[in-house]
Parts: C-alpha cells; structure tokens; sequence
C-alpha cells in the first residue's frame, strides 16, 4: 500500500552538527530519513529503519523511514540536504525560492538501498 | 589556554559568551555552546590543499594555490553568465571582495538567502519592517511567537539566550513573563516547550494571517468558522492575546518563507504586526540560518543597492528575483560557469538546478569536502572564519560583532583567494581588451 503524502524538509540539530562533515556516515544519518507518524508507518507497514521510496513530480529517492509523532498524518519530512533534493521543485515560482515545501509525494516500502551522498550526486554530472 | 567571550560563527544567533580551550594551537573544548556550535567549532575533517580535474568524474589531483587560482580566474574572465554563489559562512571583508569580483567579471552574485530568507526580503520591499534587536525583545517580549520555525532543532540557544527562559528589564521573570505560542505544520520540539500549538494545514499561513488580521481589525464576522485547518474560536482568541500584549514579538522561519505564497506570507506578517501596533508595541524578525548571512545582504546592499542576487552583466547592479536568484539562472540553464564560496549549493539546491552545475566548470572555495566539491572542477581550501580568521558579521539582527580568531593555520583566507582571482582576472582580460 502507498501513503499520498505532503512532503516538507527543512533543518534538524544533527544536520546542522554534520553541515561541515558531509562524507561522514554521521551526515547520512543526520539528513538521509523520512519521518512521519506511526499511524502512517503502520499503514505502510514498514519498521524504523526499513527503506521507502518517496516520489513527487520532481524525482525520487529511497530514504530509511524514521517516526515522528509530532507530524499530522499524511506529512512527510526529510532534512535539508542531498536527499530531500532529490524531490523537491526547482521552479520558483518567480520569486527566486525552490519549493522545499508542501509538495504532493507519494511514499511506499521499497527493497531498494537509499543512495549515499556522492552517488546521489554523481546523478546529476 | 581559555579564551572567553568567543562568538559562534554557526547560525545567525551569534552567541558571543562561549569559551574555548585552545592546547598547543589546537581548540580541545568548547564550552557553553550548543551542540552545533560546539562541533562546528570543534571542526572536521578538511582539504587539506588546492585540487583540479577536467573530468568531473574523474578524480582530483593535486595542485598548488597559484594554479588552482589562475585556472579559476581563467574560467571566471572567459565566462559570459558566471554565478558567484555562496558567501554566507564568510566574513564581510570577504563579501566586499566578492561583489568587486562580480563587477570584474559581469557575472551574478547571490547568497543562501536565496533559498532561505530572500522570500523576507522581497516581503520588506512591500511593506517595511517593524522589527528590533534581540536584546529589545528579551528585555520587553510579554508574547512570544514562532511561527514556521524551530528554534530548539535549529538555534538551540535562542530561546535562553533571547527569545523565552533570559530574564529581561521588563520581562523579569523570564519564561513566566511571557505567553510562547507555536504556528506549524506540525508538533515540533519547540511546539513542546510553548503555551499554545497552533496546527496550520500546510500551504495555508497566508490564510491564518489573513483571519488575525480580520480578528485585529474587529471584523471578526467576516471569518470562517475553521481557517488553514485552525478553529474560529482559537484565532479570536489569538487575536485577542495579540492586541492585549504589551510586546509582541514573532520570529518567523522556512515555514513561512519556503511555503506556498512564500514572499507573500512575510508580507502579510508584517502587515499584521504594523496593525498590531495600533494596540501595543510589536516586532518581527527573520530567523537567520548562517552565522553571517545577514552580512551578505548588509555589505550588498551597500555595494551595489541590493541586498542579493545582483546582475552585473550591464555593467551596472540589476536586480530581480525570479530571474537573478540562483536557482532561477540555474533551472533555466542560463549559468555557464559557477564559483561557490562559503556555501554549500551541492547540498541544498534542488537537484535540477545541482544538474546544470554538473555541465559547466565548477570552482569551489571552502574548508570542507561537501556535495558541492562532487560537482566542482576545482576546490581551493581556505580558512574557517570565525575560527582561525577574525572579521565582522551580522547577526541575525543586524548588529555587526566581531568574530576571533582562536587558532593559527596555514591555509590562505578567502579574502586573499579573491584579491588573487580578482588581479589575475583584470591581467586576462586587460590583455584581451
């Protein structure tokens, strides 16, 4: 089963102490995760730690899931960084600021293995 | 060695009362910083010198500065769209040299506020600003709002320092004196810590400001009975705790700034707070991410007359966002070559914009192996500023303190990268004229 979702990013404590230690395994933990509440968990049934896959119009990514309680059902959060990059919108909207936030996404289990930094990066070159 | 009253050089708090303990010029300890501070400070890992390669597949070689800087200086002055990116985790004596670079090449200078606070920017266009210092709004602060941010995950230190538990003149029984209310998407830690959680569906602060605005105004009857997913009741309560409030403060964050409407829900922020000034006496204020990203717009505007993504392609600063923003020039592949200072543009530009970097030459200048070094064609190491380099930067309230310098290290300081990339740049293209 697949969760349609309202994806948003932004910053954690554990990503900021990682921002000048981004080949570390610490950054990938810090910034590579999708939280959202156990209620959503438990529909798709996947465990912390277990791999999703979030797409929106803009791209995909496989991230391990991670829970938050905090997160209304149906809200997806990923830190800022590389990972969340992967989906988020580019257009501006003509006032110079991607869409980091508010985006439909879809999220489901997946197998797949979550990309590391320079993988991922090595996408777009 | 202790040194005492270190400011941080993270985040746009500017804490300026930590003390490190620098043994054998090598800081072993950083106390009463928070833990993004303490491990900034602490460092990592680093480049440890000037690298190149054609192929941005390929691997790095080593070179020494005076290459990897007249290689630089070469793409820069053959270049016809360059964008200068970055700046935010420099000093201002850098910034200046920055914008000179610009105007010697023609190229576009922007900064992170781009994809972080740029939206306020363009909301202050619209309507000004009411706003303060933070000492202000410690001292006097009897309402606190968050709104779209999260202090606690993001500028630990805020709410001790400035913001909720300080004592103030007036607010002086700190965390007692003052009503703290939250607006979010969701239940966030510094949710946790406030008297009210305000849930607002995501995309609709513009509403939500919308109805407090109607709610100030006493035209309560014309609002809904829910608004962006809050109840009627608890907006007029809201709004009415708004006007009772001798000083109001709302610091505000990506939640407003990176949501739908965008530059649109700052303007209508501060268009609530200026009505809200009919009734007591309230401020807003951006919550700034790098420590001197305020700088940046403060030395370009200075410079140039605007606070960021200047065009100097005519010869003459051009501004306008939505065509001279990073991403803008980069979605639209516009840019055919880019240099990325003190900023980490691999690491947080959409992955179409990180793509057109991955086609045109990519110079970056930093201390740290990050996303962005994966795209670059060349990587000039430099010094921590604010760590082993001294300057001014501007925190998130627009007071200018001076950074210090803890330790010695023999890496050049951005300044002197740019004052050789900027006489290299007018020998190419004075030769060429």
């Amino acid at each position: 089963m697949n969760l349609n979702a309202t994806f948003i990013s932004g910053r954690t404590v554990n990503q900021g102490c990682n921002l000048e230690n981004k080949t570390s395994q610490a950054y990938f933990d810090a910034a590579a995760y999708c939280e959202m509440n156990s209620k959503d968990a438990s529909s798709l049934g996947v465990e912390p730690g277990n791999n999703v896959k979030v797409t929106t119009d803009h791209g995909s990514v496989v991230v391990p899931m991670a829970i938050c309680d905090g997160n209304p059902d149906g809200l997806v959060f990923i830190p800022m960084g590389p990972w969340a990059n992967a989906v988020v919108d580019p257009d501006t909207k003509g006032c110079g600021m991607p869409g980091f936030k508010g985006l439909s996404a879809v999220v489901e289990p997946t197998d797949e293995k979550a990309p590391t930094m320079p993988e991922l990066m090595a996408r777009l070159k | 060695m202790i040194i005492k009253d270190v400011l941080c050089p993270f985040c746009g708090c500017l804490c300026d009362d930590l003390a490190v303990e620098v043994e054998n010029n090598k800081v072993v300890d950083v106390k009463h910083a928070c833990k993004i501070g303490a491990s900034k400070i602490m460092g990592h890992d680093r480049i440890k010198a000037p690298m190149m390669r054609d192929d941005k597949n390929g691997e790095f070689r080593e070179v020494s500065y005076d290459e990897a800087i007249n290689e630089s200086a070469k793409i820069l002055a053959n270049s016809k769209r360059p964008l200068l990116y970055g700046w935010a985790s420099g000093l201002c004596e850098m910034m200046a040299k920055g914008i000179l670079l610009n105007e010697e090449v023609g190229g576009i200078i922007d900064n992170t506020a781009s994809v972080c606070h740029g939206p306020s920017v363009l909301g202050v266009h619209e309507k000004g600003i009411p706003t303060g210092t933070l000492g202000q709004f410690a001292n006097r602060a009897d309402l606190v709002v968050f709104w779209g941010c999260n202090p606690v995950q993001a500028h630990p230190r805020h709410m001790s320092r400035y913001s909720v538990f300080t004592k103030g003149f007036f607010a002086n029984k700190g965390r007692k004196s003052r009503k703290v209310v939250v607006f979010d998407v969701r239940k966030t830690d510094t949710a946790e810590m406030a008297d009210e959680y305000v849930q607002v569906n995501p995309g609709e602060d513009y509403l939500v400001l919308s109805a407090l605005r109607a709610i100030v105004a006493d035209k309560a009857d014309v609002v809904p009975d829910s608004v962006g997913g809050v109840p009627k009741e608890k907006l007029v309560e809201l709004g009415e705790a708004m006007k009772a409030a001798k000083f109001g403060i709302v610091y505000f964050g990506m939640g407003l700034t990176q949501s739908r409407g965008k530059y649109k829900n700052i303007d209508n922020a501060i268009s609530l707070i200026t009505e809200l000034n009919a009734h007591g006496k309230h401020s807003i204020i951006p919550m700034r991410g790098h420590y001197n990203v305020g700088g940046f717009g403060q030395v370009c505007a200075w410079e140039t007359g605007y606070a960021g993504a200047v065009d100097m392609s005519r010869g003459t600063p051009y501004y306008n966002p939505g065509e001279t923003c990073s991403n803008d020039l980069l979605m639209r592949e516009e840019i055919d070559a880019a240099f990325v200072i003190a900023a980490d543009a691999g690491a947080h530009f959409p992955a179409q914009s990180i793509a057109r970097m991955g086609k045109v030459p990519v110079i970056q200048i930093d201390p740290f192996h990050n996303p962005t070094t994966e795209m670059a064609n060349i990587v000039i190491p430099t010094k921590v500023s604010g760590v082993e380099l001294e300057g001014t930067a501007y925190r998130m309230d627009c007071v200018s303190l001076r950074m210090r310098k803890l330790v010695d290290v023999d890496f050049p300081s951005d300044e002197e990268v740019l004052d050789k990339i900027i006489a290299k740049v007018r020998e190419i293209k004075g030769a060429s004229s």
